[in-house]
């Protein structure tokens, strides 16, 4: 069978993937949730209720603050005890919601989620849905991109005028190690995620679809294989074991064979990329009903991993006992965030908690060999080396000339450079200042 | 030896040849310059920190020598005995400017705000900043790399390890500002360097409510409006759970430095006298 990849670049990390395997652990919903606004990529939502106001679970509490924006829905009934700031991971002030139940408020959230199963929507019903409609349920629903960058998803699925879909790709390669969240929502749930990549296709408006699986997930391609045989157009297929093959350039590199151009959008290709977890979001929505108040996420402590389905807003604390780690990463080793505190909600981008040792500190960093190994590894074909020194040096007129905006920040160069340079973090700072400058001469040629 | 004649009357050629295109085109395409400009540049102090605003000194300088008015051109490191000096080159009259000198809002040192997080990165603040709070819970306070250190021209910064907090060496500073710019939680602030070098300032940037403050740092300005009740001078203003010396206003009669209950605010260089945790104060301004 031949395997699907990227053509340049890609490292392959150990992946302890030692979570794979354990069934998804339902986590019984907390009495307290800290709901904050800005959950996404895009303007923060804007809370629709206020201090004392009564919340059922599923209920709206704060609206899209924009079109790239989503809202944000209570996964429990109860009260809304204030409208405060509350710290991100990084320690960063955040405007959240803090909602809590109480005894009645529980007992109907009991209620609720024995029936959670049970379709609002009829076949004939969902049948009877237009693309616009699906788009419109996937807005109202809060559904956002599971894997970790959270863009909103129905702006994903209205692709500007001008450029037309022809594919939609379903991400399922879950390239990060230690993860195995999506694994284990894919053997799980094998028909309600076709369901929901049909819908997405439908919301879209093509006949194509592909479920793109890394080859090491072989349980996954069996059950999707089955479920996915009665939808016409719609494939599975195998990809290589290859650090970023969820990256979405390189996904669509890797199944449609046409790259994304520099500074372009994906869809210029005709491809629209969602995550798996994503596409069981919409099933959820579009059949369920059910706005997104809850993910699925790999909690690796380094000796043992767990698959749980949290609840949004849980205090990331409360799912760990007890010793204090050495380090907290959210999501991924790769491209993951170091938090400095569990005392913070989890949110729709939350796919990983990683307490293990083993990642907890980086080597000293030393002069560059001039080894050139980063070069190899880039799967954008730029020089991080040169980039990330242009980067320090403060030379953004350099570095924009060398593309700096094209890096996607998966991290390949900083982990094979063997004298253990902060590639990435001097190129993700370059990064950011190049693209402001960027946005800012588009402003003024427009005005 | 003929060979020797041969070259030296062929290379003598080819240089009065060179030399007389050189002049040509020397004379031919000769930029007519004022020569004011070269009198202001040597007065100015050649570092090209940026700090008036220029590309350079070169560039103030014939800012200064096109300029029908000298408002809004100052160099702030020559101060304004130069600026009059320029003046009379140019025939204008510079307006009287007081010297400035950068300033460090924050006190937060490592025994008064507990480290949270250690930082394995890419050493510098903008990267720091970037991706959180730091090390420490305050979102505002300094970050501890030493970007401002790096960006002063002057070597006018020092990056106390003890406390983790950079400190400005009075006599080398000049104001010009480049450690504002290369500051990202904008912590340091020029301001007038006061007489005889006193001044008083608010030595914190959290924004944050005073409980959630105070958890953060123990010297942090909680917003308690104190000072600004204290003061009689109308110079104190509060925004966002923080205080604020206006410098202009303000009197150096050090009241309020006396009423803080955080210790937030600094006076130094004043004549040793009772205040309040004045030790620590000047070692860290």
């Amino acid at each position: 069978m031949k395997l699907h990849t990227f053509k340049i670049g890609g490292v392959h990390p150990a992946e302890n993937k030692i979570a794979a395997g354990k069934p998804i652990e339902n986590i019984p919903l907390p009495e307290e949730v800290v709901l904050p606004v800005a959950q996404h990529i895009g303007a923060p939502a804007t809370p629709i209720v206020k201090k004392g106001d009564k919340v059922k679970r599923g209920d709206r509490v704060a609206d899209a603050g924009g079109f790239v924006s989503a809202p944000v829905h209570t996964p429990i009934s109860g009260t809304v005890m204030k409208i405060d700031v509350a710290r991100t991971p990084q320690g960063m002030p955040v405007q959240a919601i803090y909602i809590k139940s109480d005894e009645a408020d529980r007992a109907a959230d009991a209620e609720a989620m024995a029936n959670r199963e049970t379709p609002r929507r009829t076949e004939a019903e969902i049948a009877a849905l237009d693309g616009k409609a699906i788009i419109d349920i996937i807005k109202n629903a809060g559904i956002v991109g599971l894997g970790g960058a959270t863009f909103p998803a129905h702006v994903k699925l209205s692709p500007p005028p001008g450029s037309k879909a022809e594919i939609v790709i379903i991400n399922a390669a879950e390239c990060e190690p230690c993860l195995s969240c999506d694994d284990m929502l894919m053997r799980e749930n094998p028909r309600q995620i076709v369901k929901g990549v049909e819908l997405l296709m439908r919301a879209a408006g093509v006949n194509r679809g592909v479920i793109a699986i890394e080859n090491n997930k072989p349980e996954a391609i069996a059950a999707l294989t089955e479920a996915s045989s009665s939808v016409p157009g719609l494939e599975v297929m195998t990809m290589q074991v290859k650090y970023p093959q969820g990256g979405e350039k390189q996904l669509i590199e890797a199944v449609i064979g046409k790259e994304v151009p520099s500074g372009g959008l994906p869809i210029a290709t005709g491809a629209i990329v969602q995550n798996v977890a994503t596409a069981y979001a919409v099933y959820r929505a579009v059949v369920l009903d059910e706005p997104l108040m809850d993910r699925v996420l790999t909690l690796h402590d380094g000796e043992t991993g767990r698959n749980l389905r949290v609840a949004l807003g849980t205090i990331l604390a409360t799912l760990v006992d007890g010793k204090e780690p050495e380090k907290i990463i959210l999501g991924g080793p790769m491209m993951g965030r170091t938090a400095s505190t569990l005392q913070t909600p989890m949110i729709k981008g939350t796919s990983g908690i990683l307490l293990d040792s083993r990642y907890a500190h980086r080597r000293p960093a030393e002069n560059c060999i001039r080894c050139g190994k980063c070069v190899e590894v880039c799967p954008m074909g730029l020089e991080p080396f040169l980039i990330s020194t242009l980067s320090r040096l403060h030379e953004w007129d350099d570095a924009e000339e060398q593309k700096i905006a094209n890096c996607i920040e998966c991290g390949s160069c900083s982990y094979i450079c063997p004298a253990s340079r902060p590639l990435v973090d001097y190129i993700r700072l370059g990064k950011a200042k190049v693209m402001a400058a960027m946005r800012a001469r588009a402003a003024a040629k427009k005005a | 030896m003929n060979i020797i004649v041969t070259s030296i009357i062929v290379l003598g050629i080819i240089g009065i040849v060179g030399a007389a295109v050189l002049y040509i085109v020397a004379k031919r395409f000769h930029v007519h310059e004022d020569p004011r400009i070269d009198q202001v540049e040597a007065l100015l102090p050649g570092a090209n920190c940026g700090g008036c605003g220029r590309s350079g000194c070169r560039d103030f300088a014939a800012a200064c020598v096109c300029a029908d008015t000298l408002d809004g051109l100052a160099c702030p490191a020559s101060g304004s005995a130069v600026m009059k000096q320029i003046g009379e080159i140019v025939g204008l009259t510079a307006a009287e400017t007081k010297p400035k000198i950068a300033v460090i809002k924050c006190n937060g040192t490592c025994d008064l705000r507990p480290r949270l997080a250690r930082f394995e990165g890419a050493p510098t603040c903008a990267v720091l900043a970037s991706l959180g709070s730091g090390e420490s819970a305050c979102p505002n306070g300094c970050l501890g790399c030493g970007d401002c250190v790096e960006a002063c021209p002057y070597g006018a910064m020092k990056m106390n390890f003890e406390t983790g907090l950079p400190e400005v060496i009075e006599d080398k500073c000049v104001g010009c500002g480049a450690c504002v710019k290369a500051c990202p939680r904008s912590i340091i602030e020029l301001r007038n360097k006061g007489p005889r070098g006193m001044r008083v300032y608010v030595a914190c940037s959290n924004k944050e409510k005073g409980a959630v403050a105070m958890k953060a740092c123990k010297v942090a300005c909680i917003g308690c409006s104190k000072c600004a009740k204290e003061c009689t001078h109308d110079a104190i203003t509060i925004a966002n759970n923080l205080s604020y010396i206006d410098y202009e206003k303000c009197k150096l009669c050090r009241k309020c430095v006396d009423v803080c209950p955080t210790h937030a605010i600094h006076a130094v260089n004043f004549p040793v006298k009772k205040a309040p945790a004045k030790e620590k104060v000047e070692e860290t301004a």
